[in-house]
Order: structure tokens, then C-alpha cells, then sequence
């Protein structure tokens, strides 16, 4: 992954701007041009955008293929991030999301000509059903954080036409960062729960809150950010229940247990999916992902619109939901995550996704078990698809997860999730996901092991690593101290 | 053995080496009330198989490349360079994730700096963040951010020509936030009444410009009225940027909106690309994801995720947002296209399209009351509203001539004046737009 | 750890130097520690009150945000205005040139630590 050759460093894209260079051309324009004075308002009008480059398509290609060259990637390599799922892309799903009967049909041509699309959506909303066991899915939301805002405004509606004014969301100190955040934004207050010493929820705790009557919802990620499954869901469910409180579910573990149990029997009310995590849909260096949200027939008149439905053998958009929450976003969803998405599901079947499950749990314990003699567990619980480490037997030379991840990258592969979750200091969270074999978690072990080895007899090689990679360890405090987010001609230094 | 999951032949090695006789041991911690038996699925399919069924399903639609396509309403046809999607295509861009290790991300991250900087060339304004999910997600940021702002203030002036999804997921949103939605209507010009509007108790003034009429605002006008609140201008049809003066030229606080016109297919809607660009002095308060510039333990010029701290892994209750997963990948497909096109294909285009619609719009204006034009004095950039009482049914009859001639306003919402809205670009023929003409008087 | 024996420590990793009615405050040498290589401090505005206690201002480093409390109540009579363009102060000297705010006080919370107890407080909560 190291730049080959010093001519591959390269600039950026307004560096390589050559005066007069081309790189696109338009058909002749076959009609007058009309006088912009008449047509637009005065101060309307601008000039040629100032700054943008001018480059050949030869310059384009090579600017962009050489960025490329210096990205890590999962058809590169094992990809550990803990609660990401950085499993393989399928590319039959890049072909078909580009089909032109999906790719160029625009949302606002009349139903009748987009049939397929709306056929696509409801078939992918059924299947999604089948797999977690709820009563509907709104595949608007865009990403997991969308469908958790989503899935928590429906609940604020629920009890607003209940007449009820409860302000407290419950969310463990395990939570993604998103769970508080999307609570805050859906209009509630958070109240941190702490996890056990098995780092599992406190069903007392739980209790205790609920007595309040203020209690809205308990976000709880399914099993946890630890891996942990949460043996108590069921009960903690009844009891949210029978206190008038709603269970959120975050997806983002999903793929731990797909085939083998189902939200829908755990209590969930609502639940986000990531299609970008269990259903393969590729994350993009950061997105586009889609988070659809599946709910319990309690929450099923708030969904928002418009909602696929199908009568007489004719898909079409239902916009007549009155308790509905209204819109979370322009049109229908990322339509193209979607088709992959589908796509993945048909491929896997009910047999594969299945045995998906198995291979992300048996992968993951593989190694739990593999690098116990070399990096401490941080809870002795049994997980699933993910596994948690810390950095507590490296801290005495002075070496933390960071440096440990650093170096991993020497080792050509992609770091697991670090500082995450906050319950655990010094974390590293590993989650190998479905697509792995053996040969490859193998090679991650000895490549850790090897890194353990050199926290004892190097440790300065750790806390100035990566030696290997494109570029060497970055400093983000100068980054945040001396902000430059943008290309300027002057300040831009090499 | 699947083809997506090459371990299942190291099984029973994995569970010697755990101990373990069957994979049903490691599951022991799910209850069994929580177990389910087979899902209702299908069995697995055959590359094959699954090509021949979504292909079926895609075969279902009409596209708006097999006939001349005059849709417009928030997701423009524009040229997509083939160079766009080979650049997309490659594994190094759309297999990775969010560059959390910069050391190893630099494509990723280099790429996004670039699209910050094309959005803050667009909108002439200083920074901009990495992507949004879309325009109405991207408005609603801007108007939480103006709330954040003025805690003290509670009330949103918004125009009524705002796309209507971008309006009603405003609406959406700020009944939980606790803001109050003024919305002002538009005038006999098409462009949003802005006399007798009282920015005193409001957070932020929204227009979109060009509005979903078509209609260029007059962003010198809103700036002044915005007072103390902030200025937001929302941009649908993005290659508008190319020959519209932008809200950073009158001073406005935000420009935000969706890139989707540079190049991104319409893909029924989605996945498209927000943007969100501000005045330094907002800084912290930005949602999003930024990338900054910084150097690496050699002097390196290199790039990396900044000022995370406003960012929900880190302020998690108090963000400034809960976004985590954007739209990185389209946001580097608006920064091929913006690189291929460069500082004259953005002007080209741009006045393409503004001079087939005017050209479009001249041929109309001759069909007079029979579908006359909403606002026939105002400047639009590329798409124009004509007045019909059955819209909907007038493009079911143009649709069988073999042209998808607009949007019927009454899709879009029942407030909107009925008729059709056209949108043109660089895409359409002088041909075709003769042809819709004719069309027209043919049917009318 | 640093831990100078005039200054008077809150639980929140907070120092306060009483001289006459005016405190000036800062943050701790642990506290900075903690937090790793600080790039922003934002202190409550000239004039503003401040309530013993109560949030009044963050710190912030490339990971974490930290709150700042208020030692003593009163009022901010000034800030350190060289932490805008050198945030790094703070962690090169916590206790001197890295001082936050002074603040005209009205009140002294009776529980605030000497030098001797805040050593043992941060002792016990796993420090050194």
C-alpha cells in the first residue's frame, strides 16, 4: 500500500489545474443562446465559478486512480472493525443497482411506469420481515442514525396521542453515540444506564427507572457493543411494556443472529436495520448507506410516508396515513442500497443467511480464543459476533490500543474499532464478520501476536507506528488546532 | 458452502480448536422463547437466478433514457461521464469504510477535502462539511443549527416554495425540536413574499433558489429581511451554481442542498448527496462529518477526520448532529464529475440548460391560455411551471406519444398550483423539445 | 503530578487561587493529562455569573470534550485570551500560563481540597 514512487504522491485535484485543459465535452448547443440580461435577474448572474480546476480526463483518471491506490479495503483484506460488519461486497449487487430500470428511473414518474421499483421495495420489505419478525418496515431512512431519529419520532407520536408527555429515554453507557444523539434530536432527555459488571443491562436499574412514569423508550443494542447478548431482552421488554414504555432496538449486531432469533419475539417495538452492515450493501469510504426501521404493529399507524403498498396485484404510494409522522427525507430511500440489498438477501436465501450467523459468531470466537494468551479480555461473558479486547497488558511498557492498532496497519491490515465502546478503556473491538476464512483470521492472529511480542521487547516501534503506510502517524492536533478544510491557493503547503 | 462465506469449510477445525461439537453451542446465550425455525425465505439463489429476477423487476419500469424526459422536481437528468462510474467502481473507494485510520484512507479522505473545496467554490462560502444524506436532511441541519444559535428563539420562517418533501421533513423535525414553522407564501411572481416578514423571534429565514416553481429568489431581498436570523438557502437543481449568483456572494449564513445534478443518476430517488456550507464563525456548531488538512509524522502533507468532538461518537448527547454514516461515495462522484466538467463544462452546462428551457419556453408561450405559463414574467434557471387542471392525465396522454413530459404538480403536493412542472437541461435535444411542443398542440 | 500547595482543588479537577475577591481558576495538571493535547477552550463570557458547581466552560481536545465547573460563584471579570490562539497552554502549564478565567467571587464552597486531599482524591480515582 506504500506509494510506489514519489510521482504517485499525489496533489490535489486544484494543484494539477493546467489553464485551457479539457476534460469533458458537450454536444454542441443546438438552440440560441438567450441574453442573460433579459432572462435573468441583474444580480442574478455569475461568471465563470472562480477556482474551479481545468484538467484533462487523463488527468482525471490518473488523480483518482492514484488516491485509490492509497486506501485500504475490504476486497483487500480482513476488516475488523467492531460493530461495522465489513463483510464483502457482493459485485452482482453493483451490477443490478445499475441496471437502467433502476438506475435511471426517476422517483416522480407515475406509478404505473415504475412498477418494478415499487415491486422491489415491498419484496425487500417482506423479506425483511420474515427475518426479524416485525409487522412493518419504512425503508426511508438513509443510515442506522436516521432510523434511530425515525424510529424514536414515531414513539414520541405514539405517546403524544396517547397524552402522554414522557421525557426520559434509557440508554446503556455501552450505547453507540448515535442512540443519545438521535434521542436528543427526536425531542427527548437521556438518561444513562450502567451496565453490569458482565456488562450486560440492569434489569434492577431498568425497574427502578420505569417507576418514574416518565420512562418513553429503552434504546438497547441487540447483543450489545460488547457482543454480549442480553440474556434479560424478553423481560426487559415485558417490563417496558407494562410501564406503558417502548423497546427501541439498534440493528448494528444484527448479523450476529440472523436465521437463529428474531427482534420481533424479543419485544422490540422498533428496530434499524443497516443494510450496510448485515445485507452487504458497500460502505463507501464513510456511505451511502440505509437504515430501514421494522416495527410492532403498536407503532405501525406512524410510520411515515409514503408507504409501498400492494392491492389488486398494483404496487402503489400510500400517503394517506393520518397518525403518520410525516416525512424524514426527499422521496422513497436509497433506492440503489435497496436493489443491493435485495439482491444479497436472494443470494444467501434462507439457508445462507442462516449459516451467515453461524460463520460471524463461530469467526469471532475463533478469535477470542486465538488472541486471549496475547491481549486481555475486557469481559469474560460469552459473545457473539464481536469480541472486545483492551490494551491493559501493553499499558505497562508505556503502549496503547492506538499504538497497537498503528502497527497493525504495518502488518497490511485495517485496524479493529478503538476507544469503543466507552465502557471499556483502552478498547479494541473485533469483529470479523461472515466473509472471512480461516487462513485470513490465522494471518490476523500472527500478525497480533507478533505486535503483542513487540509491545514487550520494542515499544517504541508501536508508538511510531505505522512505518509502512503512505503516510506515517498524523498529527490530528495540528489538524484541529489549525484548521484548514479546504484547498486555498496560498495556504496549502506541500 | 457459500460463495459469500469462504470459512464454512474450516467449521469443524474452528470448533475442535474451540472445544465445541456444534456451532449450536456458541448460541446458547440466545433463550430459546427467542428462537425462530427456518426463515420464510427462498433457498439460495444462483448469481444467475438473481439477475434474471431483479432484472425482471427492472424490466418492469420505464426509464427516462427510452424516451425524451422532461422530469425535473428535485432530481435532474444531467450527463454522467462514463469516467464517473469507473472512478466509483473502483474497490479501493466503494469497499472501504469511513477513514477512522487516516494512514491507510488517504484516497478517501484527499477526495472529500476536494469536495469540500468544490462546494465552497460553488457556494462562495468558507467552509463546507462531507456530505449529508440528502437536500430536506440537509435544510433540516441548517435550521436545527440556526436553533442552536438562538436558543432563546423558537420560530423558523420558511417559504412555501420550498420543495415539498424538503418542507415537510422540516415539518417532520421541528415538532420534536420544538420550533415553530412560519411558512410564507409565494406572490404572484412566483417568488416567496418576503414583505412584512419579522425576523425578530426567528432562528433562521429559508428559501430554496431556484424555488420548486423554477423560480430564481431574489437572494439580496432575503438577506435583508432575514434581519438577525440566519440566512438559508437551499439548492435543488445544483448545476444552477454555474450561472446563478449563490447565497455566499449576499452574505447568507448557510447554503445548503443536494449535489445530485452534477452527474449522480436519478436511481428512483436515492442515494443522492447532501451538502451543507457555512461561515467560519458557525464552525462548531456544523453537523457533519469534516476533513481537514494536517501533516504526518514525517512533514507529509496528509488529511483526516477533524473537530470531531461536535460529532456524535464523541459529544453523543449534546452533537450537533447524530449523523455517523453519510454519503461519502456520492460526494466522491460529484467531485469526479466536478473535476471532469472543471470551470468552463460548469459554465457550459449550466447555460445549456438554461437555454434549451428558454428555448422550450419560447415554443410554449405560443400555446397561450391552454397551458399557460405560471409565472411568465419571473427568471428560471431550467425548469418552469405551466398551469393545467388534470395534469396528471394530460401526461398520461403525452406519455403514450412517447415523451415523459414533467411532473404533475398534484404528485408533489396539493398546495402547489395544478400543473406540470418541465425541467430541461443540457440532456434534451432541440429536437425533442420541437417534439414536445408539437405534442402539445396536438393534444391540447 | 504537579500539585501546588497555595491553590485549593474541586472534585471536579478544578484549581482556584484566592487572591482578595478575585479567583482565578484553571484546570488541573491530572485534568489536562486526561484529556491529551487540548485545540479549543470556550469560557463563559465576560460579565456572565457562574454558580459553584455548575457548567461554565469546556475544554477541548482531538477526542473528548470536557467540561469545565466552576469552583467558586461569581462573576467573569476576564479570560485567558491567549488560549485562542495558543489552546496548548493548558497543557504545558495548567497551573500558570494556562489559567482559564478570573472570576470576582461571592462565594467559596466550604468543600474545596487543599493540596494534601486533592493528592489523595486523585489517588483513589486511579490517578498518580
Amino acid at each position: 500500500m506504500k506509494a510506489r514512487t514519489l510521482r504517485q504522491r499525489e496533489k490535489l485535484v486544484f494543484e494539477r489545474s493546467k489553464p485551457g485543459a479539457v476534460g469533458y465535452q458537450l454536444p454542441k448547443l443546438d438552440v440560441p443562446l438567450p441574453d442573460l440580461q433579459a432572462t435573468l435577474p441583474p444580480t442574478g448572474v455569475r461568471e465563470e465559478v472562480a477556482g474551479l480546476p481545468e484538467l484533462s480526463e487523463v488527468d482525471v483518471v490518473r488523480h483518482f486512480h492514484r488516491l485509490s491506490q492509497w486506501n485500504y479495503s475490504v476486497d483487500e483484506g480482513l476488516y475488523p472493525l467492531g460493530s461495522c460488519t465489513m463483510k464483502y461486497n457482493p459485485r452482482i449487487n453493483e451490477e443490478l443497482a445499475r441496471l437502467p430500470g433502476f438506475a435511471q428511473v426517476h422517483p416522480l414518474q407515475p406509478e404505473e411506469q415504475v412498477q418494478g421499483a415499487l415491486q422491489l421495495m415491498w419484496e425487500l420489505e417482506q423479506a425483511l420481515l420474515a427475518i426479524t419478525g416485525m409487522a412493518r418496515v419504512t425503508l426511508q431512512p438513509a443510515a442506522g442514525a436516521h432510523g434511530e431519529l425515525t424510529g424514536m419520532l414515531m414513539i414520541r407520536k405514539a405517546l403524544q396521542e396517547r397524552g402522554e408527555a414522557r421525557r426520559t429515554v434509557l440508554i446503556p453507557d455501552s450505547a453507540h453515540g448515535t442512540n443519545p444523539a438521535s434521542a436528543v434530536f427526536a425531542g427527548f432527555t437521556v438518561k444513562e444506564l450502567a451496565s453490569t459488571s458482565a456488562g450486560t443491562l440492569d434489569l434492577a436499574a431498568l425497574e427502578r427507572e420505569l417507576a418514574s412514569g416518565d420512562v418513553a423508550a429503552l434504546m438497547i443494542t441487540v447483543p450489545n457493543t460488547l457482543g454480549v447478548f442480553e440474556p434479560e431482552i424478553r423481560r426487559a421488554a415485558d417490563l417496558l411494556h407494562e410501564k406503558g414504555a417502548f423497546l427501541y432496538m439498534d440493528g448494528a449486531n444484527l448479523n450476529a443472529f440472523v436465521g437463529i432469533a428474531s427482534p420481533g419475539k424479543m419485544g422490540a417495538d422498533a428496530l434499524h436495520i443497516n443494510l450496510h452492515k448485515t445485507f452487504s450493501t458497500p460502505h463507501g469510504g464513510g456511505g451511502p448507506g440505509a437504515g430501514p426501521v421494522a416495527v410492532s404493529s403498536r407503532l405501525e399507524p406512524y410510520l411515515p410516508v409514503p408507504v409501498v403498498e400492494k392491492r389488486d396485484g398494483k404496487f402503489f404510494l400510500d400517503e394517506n396515513r393520518p397518525s403518520s409522522i410525516g416525512r424524514v427525507r426527499s422521496f422513497y430511500g436509497n433506492f440503489g442500497m435497496l436493489v443491493r440489498a435485495m439482491a444479497y438477501i436472494l443470494s444467501l436465501g434462507r439457508d445462507g443467511l442462516r449459516a451467515m450467523a453461524e460463520a460471524a459468531v463461530l469467526n469471532a470466537n475463533y478469535l477470542r480464543k486465538a488472541l486471549s494468551p496475547y491481549y486481555h479480555l475486557a469481559y469474560e461473558s460469552p459473545t457473539l459476533h464481536e469480541v472486545v479486547f483492551d490494551d491493559a497488558w501493553q499499558k505497562s511498557a508505556g503502549v496503547n490500543n492506538m499504538d497497537i492498532a498503528k502497527r497493525l496497519l504495518d502488518y497490511g491490515f485495517h485496524a479493529p474499532t478503538v476507544s469503543f465502546p466507552l465502557v471499556v478503556h483502552g478498547a479494541l473491538m473485533v469483529e470479523p464478520t461472515d466473509s472471512e476464512s480461516l487462513e485470513e483470521l490465522e494471518a490476523f492472529v500472527q500478525a497480533m501476536a507478533a505486535i503483542a511480542q513487540e509491545a514487550k521487547e520494542n515499544p517504541e516501534l508501536l508508538k511510531t507506528a505505522p512505518h509502512t503506510t503512505p503516510v506515517r502517524r498524523l498529527d490530528e492536533v495540528r489538524a484541529a488546532r489549525r484548521l484548514v478544510l479546504r484547498y486555498e491557493p496560498q495556504s496549502s503547503g506541500e | 458452502m457459500h460463495r459469500y462465506q469462504p470459512g464454512t469449510g474450516d467449521r469443524q477445525r474452528i470448533l475442535e480448536f474451540l472445544g465445541l461439537g456444534s456451532v449450536e453451542e456458541l448460541f446458547t446465550p440466545i433463550p430459546q422463547e427467542l428462537r425462530i425455525g427456518e426463515l420464510p425465505l427462498p433457498s439460495a439463489m444462483a448469481e444467475e437466478e438473481v439477475r434474471r429476477i431483479l432484472g425482471e423487476m427492472a424490466k418492469r419500469n420505464v426509464t427516462a433514457e427510452e424516451m425524451p424526459s422532461f422530469l425535473g422536481a428535485g432530481v435532474y437528468r444531467h450527463v454522467v461521464p462514463a469516467v464517473m462510474d469507473a472512478v466509483l467502481s473502483r474497490a479501493e473507494f466503494f469497499t472501504a469504510y469511513t477513514p477512522y485510520q487516516p494512514e491507510v484512507s488517504q484516497g478517501t479522505l484527499q477526495a472529500i477535502f476536494e469536495f469540500q473545496t468544490y462546494v465552497c467554490l460553488l457556494t462562495e462560502m468558507p467552509i463546507a462539511n462531507a456530505s449529508l444524506y440528502d437536500g430536506a436532511t440537509a435544510t433540516v441541519e441548517a435550521v436545527l443549527m440556526a436553533a442552536r444559535l438562538r436558543p432563546d428563539k423558537r420560530r423558523v420562517l420558511v417559504s412555501r416554495a420550498l420543495h415539498p418533501h424538503s418542507l415537510a421533513t422540516l415539518r417532520t423535525y421541528a415538532a420534536a425540536a420544538g420550533l415553530e414553522l412560519l411558512e410564507l407564501p409565494w406572490g404572484e411572481d412566483g417568488r416567496t413574499q418576503l414583505d412584512g416578514v419579522r425576523p425578530d423571534e426567528a432562528v433562521a429565514l429559508v428559501v430554496q433558489s431556484p424555488n420548486v416553481f423554477g423560480v430564481v429568489e431574489d437572494l439580496p431581498g432575503v438577506k435583508a429581511a432575514a434581519g438577525e436570523a440566519l440566512a438559508v438557502q437551499v439548492v435543488s437543481e445544483a448545476t444552477s451554481l454555474g450561472l446563478l449568483a449563490p447565497g455566499g456572494r449576499f452574505g447568507f449564513d448557510v447554503v445548503c442542498g443536494d449535489m445530485q445534478a452534477f452527474g449522480l443518476p436519478a436511481s428512483f430517488g436515492g442515494p443522492h448527496v447532501g451538502f451543507f456550507a457555512t461561515r467560519k464563525e458557525y464552525l462548531r456548531q456544523m453537523p457533519g462529518r469534516l476533513v481537514g488538512e494536517t501533516v504526518d509524522a514525517d512533514g507529509q502533507r496528509a488529511y483526516v477526520l477533524t473537530l470531531s468532538t461536535r460529532e456524535q461518537h464523541i459529544r453523543r448527547a449534546k452533537a450537533t448532529s447524530n449523523i455517523c454514516t453519510n454519503h461519502s461515495l456520492m460526494a466522491l462522484a460529484v467531485t469526479v464529475v466536478l473535476s471532469l466538467l472543471g470551470k468552463r463544462g460548469v459554465r457550459e452546462l449550466a447555460l445549456a440548460s438554461h437555454a434549451k428551457a428558454e428555448y422550450l419556453k419560447g415554443l410554449l408561450r405560443e400555446l397561450g391560455d391552454k397551458l399557460p405559463l405560471a409565472f411568465p414574467q419571473s427568471s428560471t434557471y431550467n425548469e418552469f411551471l405551466l398551469l393545467h387542471p388534470e395534469p396528471e392525465r394530460l401526461l398520461a396522454t403525452l406519455a403514450q406519444e412517447g415523451i415523459l413530459a414533467g411532473v404533475a404538480t398534484p404528485r408533489l403536493a396539493s398546495y402547489l398550483p395544478a400543473g406540470i412542472l418541465v425541467a430541461v437541461t443540457e440532456k434534451n435535444t432541440r429536437e425533442e423539445c420541437d417534439r414536445l411542443a408539437a405534442a402539445l398542440r396536438r393534444v391540447l | 503530578m504537579a500539585r501546588p500547595e497555595n491553590l485549593k482543588y474541586s472534585k471536579t479537577h478544578e484549581w482556584v487561587l484566592l487572591e482578595g475577591d478575585v479567583a482565578t481558576v484553571g484546570i488541573t495538571d491530572y485534568a489536562q493529562e486526561q484529556l491529551g493535547d487540548v485545540v479549543m477552550v470556550e469560557i463563559a463570557k465576560v460579565g456572565s455569573q457562574v454558580t459553584a458547581g455548575q457548567e461554565m466552560g469546556t475544554v477541548e481536545s482531538v477526542k473528548a470534550v470536557s467540561e469545565v465547573f466552576a469552583p467558586v460563584s461569581g462573576e467573569v471579570v476576564e479570560r485567558n485570551s491567549e488560549l485562542e490562539a495558543h489552546p496548548e497552554l493548558v497543557n504545558q502549564d495548567p497551573f500558570g500560563a494556562g489559567w482559564l478565567a478570573k472570576v470576582k467571587v461571592s462565594h467559596v464552597p466550604a468543600d474545596l481540597m487543599d493540596a494534601a486531599a486533592y493528592e489523595k482524591f486523585v489517588q483513589e480515582e486511579g490517578g498518580h
